[in-house]
């Protein structure tokens, strides 16, 4: 390896003018009652109302091309979108994750109608998506998935079932993997294809699963012979190993990996006060520390990619520590907090919030690639694999 | 953003290191011949005084050009007065005083030192003073003013730092400067200052610290098999990558802040106070998770971790250690109150 790299992105006056619109937008939709942006996991963190206000603004594949619905603006432009609505605790659940993953997978491997459909309606804020990954049996091992996909006239026949699928029960469209093909004896990643699925297809039927923080947010997506049609296949048939993983990079260094449980953070800030005792005050600046460096590698990194740069360990090492810190982050807030006056102006927010990120925290090092996968990824760059 | 002369400048420094500080070296020799040489060619290539401008004696290289510099001394961890004489040039070129030849060193280095100008043009206060036997000349920042000192007019408590560096007791008491000018410093600008050079020689150290442990991993065999083959091994390493990354971003942005005229002195705190507190931070797990790769070996005399591992604990303590700069740090977040904290962090 040669060495770790993070490059000194400066963002360029276009992104600050971006970030005055966003700020001035939020505020209205927070003054119009929208959401709440003291009250995480209060209320649908989906409201189709909302996705669509943003949509009309432009800031949902803000990226892509105009052909297709897109803005055609810099990566570093949707970065300070991404950050200030995930600050701000706005609803994007409807429409985040075809912003981030699917509609750049479709945008490379959609035939040109698919594209000319979908992408535009993805930028109007109306279609939400879920990602078909994991098995029952197969997690963090994407290879192991054993859901089929078998060839019929005219189409592809669906069987098997996916798990923990977020946004299942309000998603319009899948993107799935399937196996097409049984794996080779040199190659284990092989006999994997992406789809793309319409959710009204019969012969799906979706079971919820509700977390430990009470809510719904997880399925079970069962596949009974739902037939999509042909030109629904993503890519090389056979082949999704190799288009699975250019993509991670985006989808690893957000700001929405280390910024989840941020609230508590601002909340203890109201909590303490002006003139903190020395104890708080070195806790909070080393959580501010922590939190800039943090939010500087995962600028770097979109930096970067926006210059057509792969920071493959880069990337993988700011979800590895922005998952890990927003995971202690609610902890860490509430020993701090812990010496506070209980007749603090705000304690009452303060405990409900705290209660809800050490609830929702266990989740963080999880979704998305695992702590231990994303180690492992970053050993293999390291040239220890 | 980097320029080509960074590069440039880099590449000389580490061309130099690599030629006359070699770790491996340098921890064999028995004494400190092997300075001599090295100090010449970095004082022939001008990067010791590129913080200083030309018309007062230095080579006029830019704050991004001595940043670089640091960094590559930092891969080297190199006991030698580089990063002090770089900060004395800073200091001098910024009051128009004439530098000296040689190494020099410089006070205050710990928030609490303040060394006053009496008004018998005389100086107080006393201050610890990286490699002082090692210079002719400190450069000393005093209520606005900057002096230069010949450092045999002071006395001295000889002491060292966790890595044997020296790191004496000076007493100003009485010592008469030889220059004596004006400049528009304040105390927390200059440990601002300080606090992003070392956590660029931080930083620098511990991109050494990863590829040295990864480069072992990679060879050592146990149970019959490469160290670097078991999980949990890899696991350590990717944690000490991203302590790493994080110290490379931290000092790397601070010292870019700096660098830019146009920044607001609540982003150059941001951005310096940040970089020390978690290069530092980076700097104890990073050499945990180190010697723990290495196992015994890495703890001996004759092995060169220790000297990488060893200096960067020892720098936490220069310029405000982690604990002062995150009270710090965090006074100055709780004053401005929660509105206006994320604006901060998203300020550039």
């Amino acid at each position: 390896m040669s060495g770790l790299q993070f490059d000194q992105i400066r963002l360029p006056p276009e992104c600050e003018t971006l970030r005055a619109d966003v700020r001035a937008f939020l505020a209205a939709e927070i003054a119009a009652g929208t959401f709440d942006p003291h009250r995480p996991g209060h209320g649908d963190s989906h409201n189709h109302a909302f996705s669509r206000r943003v949509g009309a603004k432009g800031w949902i594949g803000m990226t892509w091309p105009k052909k297709y619905g897109g803005q055609e603006r810099s990566f570093l432009e949707r970065y300070v979108v991404t950050e200030e609505f995930r600050v701000a605790n706005a609803p994007v659940r409807l429409h985040f994750v075809a912003d981030r993953q699917s509609g750049p997978v479709l945008l490379k491997y959609a035939p040109e109608h698919i594209k000319q459909d979908i992408l535009p309606r993805i930028c109007r804020g109306e279609l939400c998506f879920v990602i078909g990954m994991s098995e029952p049996g197969s997690g963090s091992d994407l290879f192991a998935a054993k859901a089929k996909a078998t060839k019929v006239d005219g189409g592809w026949r669906l069987d098997g079932s996916k798990i923990w699928t977020s946004n299942a029960h309000i998603a319009d469209y899948m993107l799935g993997l399937f196996r097409t093909s049984p794996p080779t004896k040199e190659n284990r990643r092989h006999g994997l294809t992406q789809f793309l699925i319409d959710m009204k297809t019969p012969g799906i039927t979706v079971n919820p699963i509700i977390q430990m923080t009470g809510q719904h947010d997880f399925n079970e997506v069962v596949f009974d012979g739902a037939v999509i049609p042909e030109d629904h296949a993503l890519g090389e048939i056979d082949g999704a190993w190799k288009q699975a993983t250019s993509e991670l990079a985006y989808e690893r260094s957000g700001p929405e990996r280390f910024l989840e449980t941020f609230y508590v953070m601002l909340e203890l800030i109201r909590a303490i006060g002006p003139e903190p005792d020395t104890r708080s005050a070195e806790g909070l600046g080393r959580l501010v520390a922590q939190l800039h460096t943090l939010r500087r590698m995962s600028v770097s990194v979109a930096g970067m990619l926006h210059a057509g740069k792969e920071p493959v360990a880069e990337g993988s090492i700011v979800k590895d520590l922005g998952t890990i810190w927003e995971q202690k982050l609610p902890h860490r807030v509430r020993e701090l907090a812990a010496f506070l006056p209980p007749e603090t102006g705000n304690r009452t927010t303060l405990d409900e919030q705290l209660s809800f990120a050490i609830t929702v925290a266990p989740k963080l090092t999880i979704q998305g690639g695992t702590t231990e996968i994303l180690r492992g990824i970053i050993a293999r760059e390291l040239g220890l694999r | 953003m980097a320029g080509d002369s960074d590069h440039i400048v880099a590449e000389t420094a580490a061309r130099i290191f690599a030629d006359l500080a070699d770790p491996q070296t340098v921890n064999r020799s028995k004494d400190s011949a092997w300075k001599e040489p090295l100090w010449r060619a970095l004082e022939e290539a001008g990067l010791p005084l590129a913080w200083v401008r030309e018309e007062v004696g230095g080579s006029g290289g830019s704050l991004p050009d001595g940043f670089a510099v640091l960094g590559a001394a930092g891969r080297y961890a190199a006991s030698i007065p580089l990063a002090e004489t770089l900060l004395a040039g800073w200091l001098l070129d910024r009051a128009g005083v004439a530098c000296p030849a040689g190494a020099m060193s410089i006070a205050p280095t710990r928030p609490q030192e303040r060394i006053r100008l009496q008004p018998d043009g005389r100086l107080s206060g006393h201050a610890v003073v990286p490699f002082a036997p090692e210079v002719r000349h400190i450069a000393v920042l005093a209520e606005g003013k900057v002096a230069l000192v010949a450092r045999s007019a002071c006395r001295m408590n000889e002491a060292r730092n966790l890595a044997g560096d020296a790191s004496s007791l000076i007493d100003f008491t009485g010592v008469e400067p030889l220059h004596v000018a004006a400049a528009d410093i304040d105390p927390e600008r200059w440990l601002l200052m300080g606090a992003a050079v070392r956590a660029m020689q931080t930083a620098g150290a511990l991109q050494t610290v990863l590829s040295m442990s990864v480069a072992y991993a990679n060879e050592r065999v146990a149970f019959e098999r490469k160290i670097g083959k078991f999980q949990a091994v890899q696991q350590n390493l990717a944690r000490l990558a991203g302590e790493a990354a994080a110290a490379l971003a931290a000092a790397g942005s601070a010292a870019d802040t700096l660098t830019h005229a146009n920044t607001s002195h609540d982003a150059v705190f941001l951005e310096a106070a940040s970089a020390k507190i978690r290069c530092a931070e980076a700097a104890a797990e990073g050499s945990a998770i180190a010697h723990q790769v290495f196992g015994a070996i890495g703890f001996t005399q004759e092995h060169v971790l220790h000297r990488f591992t060893l200096r960067m604990l020892g720098w936490r303590d220069d310029f405000g250690n982690e604990s002062w700069w995150a009270a710090e740090l965090g006074r100055r977040v709780a004053k401005a109150g929660a509105d206006e904290f994320w604006p901060l962090v998203a300020s550039r």
